[in-house]
């Protein structure tokens, strides 16, 4: 596998790069694959251009490589929804370059055999660096405490149970007291079970005009307070999964007020779309949280404008045709979101809620940093992770274009602006033509 | 029997907030052919010789299954009824199968329960075949509220302007809510009574009265509308016990008296007798279940009339 190694130069390019406080045009020179210089007044390009690659980035947009903490890659164990080598492609594809794996694998990653495969596997096969998020409780089943100082030495970057909550107040007081050996974040899937009951979608007038059970916006509120107060009790690191409702982000924001240090996350679908998306039963907006309600959507903006929401992840859900093409009561959950997050979260700067230093900041510096990871910047000598980004080419969404194996989005067929046309990641560079993966460029 | 040559919009009638007041209006006027057919010493006639009707019911119901499929010979079709147990499901064949299955079989009108809200909508998505909600999950039951509006119209001429009172578990109740869009479609005004567990009141319509008190919620209408309460709903906390329904909520004589005097009483059924409703109301000469049960075959001839006709 010895070949030439990743000397370039990004010419010309507007260089936003919130962990150095940088927005402007300038000139970013990569050697052997680590980030050598960043030039804001165009000196480089005249420099390095006979031994190195040169991309012209007139037009485009040069962040770091975004970073996803919240994904489900679905190996080991649910291959036909999706494996780390398509997942990871499908991140590629929509500009991230790290990805953190929730552990609801089969069987669950719970204990560092199964963390370093997925490493291993992650390492050889993915497309982009792989991270995990390993289970809070043995079996993801809120009885006893995985081991989680074996899986943090094996390479767990934070514990939750994603997909459920932890049910059990003392369980998850001793998950939050003992993480803090290692120091690492607990991610909150916030949900009150006895609430959400058998529910299916957000709970209101238009549930029961559809005939689908109800999920309370209080069932997300009620479990994201309890766990605030468990948070200030121990003192462990918390952060809230997939914030949905208005009522979550006034008690995170009360929360932070009070000087506890409590971070949190929300997803594109939560920002953009209502549960009016669920009308004729359309399963593909079937996903847990429910999509809400307007006055809900709007507080979710307001969070991600305030800062009381960190950052925005995709919780990258994708399943099969067939678990979506059934009632909707069967349907699985979940949005495959990693190859429209960039774009829809473009609509967030255009309108005016976040800035572009900001957006990166949500979808990139922030996340690496609760999760401790090395990623989301362009200083020097960091890993080449970058993304290049036209934000003016408009398409529309096609499902039959993603590289995920995961179909179900709620998005199909809508008119979006802007997205990744070239990404450059372990040391590889992916180019886009219109959004497809036309060529891939290697250097290892 | 629909001589003007009106015709359904949609070759599928999966709930009644899809109809326009007029489709009501056309089943409604549809059906009263039909009803004279059925007083007839031969009742049958032979509209649909020729196509095939299917009973896809996914959940156990003698009234309902059994209620279209005498419709459905009435109208002299070739009917089946496919009963799928839940066990089949578990066996792993997927709905969207069983029913392109029961379509390669020349299905042209499919008659589905399902226990799942939504069914009779993705089915309708999927087939060529003609659809007709006969209940699905908490959702609707279409025909169920086109024959309990046919039964009153017929008992008191008109809907327009009467108070209408729906008693029970409006939540879960598929009757309730079919009821609610039609009768309200054709103009009467309806109340809701019940437990507060049972009657989610910030998610309906402001317009809706509704009564927790179930002496002042009958006092002056003139149709009351039972509901079946299902046994599981107390095991979930909805209510104590059906003791203590009926002490709050059951239709008994004194109760009834209340309304307006020669008050229609009417019960989907099956009926819990001693728990939302007493014998001595149920058999009592203000009650019209048994007529009820009649003119369904009635009105599900006219919904078969009307979608196989629109099919040419």
């Amino acid at each position: 596998m010895m070949g030439k190694s990743l000397n370039l130069i990004i010419r010309n390019g507007h260089i936003i790069d919130p962990s150095q406080g940088i927005d402007g045009k300038g000139d970013l020179l990569v050697e052997e694959g680590k980030i050598k210089e960043l030039s804001l007044d165009s000196s480089l390009g005249t420099q390095y251009d006979s031994t190195h690659e040169i991309i012209d980035a007139g037009g485009l947009y040069v962040l770091p490589g975004l970073v996803d903490m919240h994904v489900h890659l679905r190996e080991p164990g649910f291959e036909y929804k999706e494996t780390i080598k398509t997942g990871t492609m499908a991140a590629v594809r929509g500009g991230f370059t790290s990805v953190c794996c929730m552990p609801n694998t089969k069987p669950v990653n719970d204990n560092e055999t199964v963390t370093e495969f997925i490493l291993r596997k992650a390492y050889a096969e993915g497309a982009c660096y792989v991270y995990t998020i390993g289970a809070i409780t043995k079996g993801q089943k809120g009885e006893e405490l995985a081991e989680m100082g074996m899986m943090r030495e094996a390479g767990c970057v934070a514990f939750s149970d994603d997909g459920y909550p932890v049910m059990n107040s003392l369980l998850m007081r001793r998950a939050l007291e003992y993480s803090k050996v290692f120091g690492v974040t607990i991610i909150s899937h916030a949900e009150d079970l006895n609430l959400s009951s058998c529910g299916v979608m957000n709970e209101g007038t238009l549930s029961l005009m559809l005939g689908l059970r109800g999920i309370p916006a209080e069932a997300e509120v009620i479990a994201i307070k309890r766990d605030i107060e468990l948070a200030a009790l121990t003192g462990g690191r918390l952060h809230i999964a997939h914030v949905s409702t208005a009522g979550g982000v006034r008690a995170i924001r009360e929360a932070r007020k009070d000087g506890l240090e409590v971070t949190a996350e929300t997803c594109p679908h939560y920002f953009t779309l209502t549960e009016e998306a669920v009308m004729d039963y359309n399963t593909n907006a079937k996903v847990n949280p429910p999509l809400r309600t307007d006055r809900d959507v709007e507080a979710i903006k307001e969070g991600l404008s305030d800062g009381t929401i960190d950052v925005i992840a995709t919780d990258h859900a994708p399943h099969h045709m067939d678990e979506k093409l059934c009632e909707f009561d069967r349907a699985a959950p979940g949005i495959s979101g990693l190859e429209t997050a960039l774009p829809l979260c473009l609509g967030l700067v255009e309108e005016g809620v976040l800035s572009m230093s900001e957006l990166v900041r949500k979808m990139a510096l922030n996340p690496a940093g609760i999760l401790g990871m090395e990623k989301g910047s362009l200083k020097k000598d960091s890993t080449a992770d970058i993304v290049l980004v036209d934000s003016h080419r408009e398409f529309t969404v096609d499902s039959g274009e993603f590289v995920s194996m995961g179909k179900n989005t709620p998005f199909e067929g809508r008119q979006l602006k802007g997205g990744p046309v070239a990404v450059i990641c372990k040391g590889r560079i992916y180019n886009m033509d219109n959004g497809i993966l036309r060529d891939i460029q290697s250097f290892i | 029997m629909s001589e003007t040559g009106q015709q359904l919009r949609n070759k599928d009638i999966v709930g009644i907030k899809d109809l326009s007041c007029e489709e009501i209006e056309l089943i409604l006027n549809t059906a009263v052919g039909f009803r004279d057919v059925l007083r007839r010493d031969i009742k049958k006639v032979p509209t649909l010789r020729g196509k095939t009707v299917v009973n896809l019911f996914f959940e156990p119901s003698t009234r309902t299954r059994t209620s279209f499929e005498l419709a459905a010979k009435r109208l002299s079709t070739d009917v089946i009824n496919f009963s799928v147990s839940a066990s089949s499901v578990v066996k792993g064949e997927s709905l969207i199968d069983t029913a392109m299955t029961i379509q390669a079989l020349g299905a042209d009108v499919v008659i589905i329960r399902h226990s799942s809200s939504g069914v009779p909508h993705l089915l309708a998505k999927h087939l060529n075949a003609s659809v007709i909600n006969a209940g699905d999950g908490i959702n609707e039951h279409p025909t169920q509220a086109l024959l309990d509006a046919f039964t009153i119209m017929e008992k008191n001429g008109r809907i327009k302007g009467l108070r209408i009172a729906i008693v029970g578990d409006i939540l879960h109740s598929r009757v309730a809510k079919s009821n609610i869009y039609c009768l309200r479609a054709l103009g009467a005004e309806v109340r809701l009574i019940g437990p507060p567990t049972l009657i989610p009141e910030g998610l309906i319509d402001p317009d809706i009265e509704i009564f927790h008190n179930m002496e002042e919620g009958l006092r002056g209408i003139d149709v009351v509308m039972m509901l079946r309460i299902q046994m599981e709903r107390q095991d979930r906390g909805f209510f104590p016990t059906t003791d203590e329904y009926f002490r709050l909520w059951g239709l008994t004589l004194e109760r009834l008296a209340l309304a307006r005097p020669g008050a229609m009483v009417m019960h989907p059924g099956p009926m819990n007798r001693g728990i939302e409703i007493v014998s001595e109301v149920a058999d009592s000469p203000q009650s019209v279940i048994l007529e009820q049960v009649t003119n369904g075959i009635a009105v599900r001839m006219a919904v078969l009339y009307l979608l196989s006709g629109r099919r040419g």
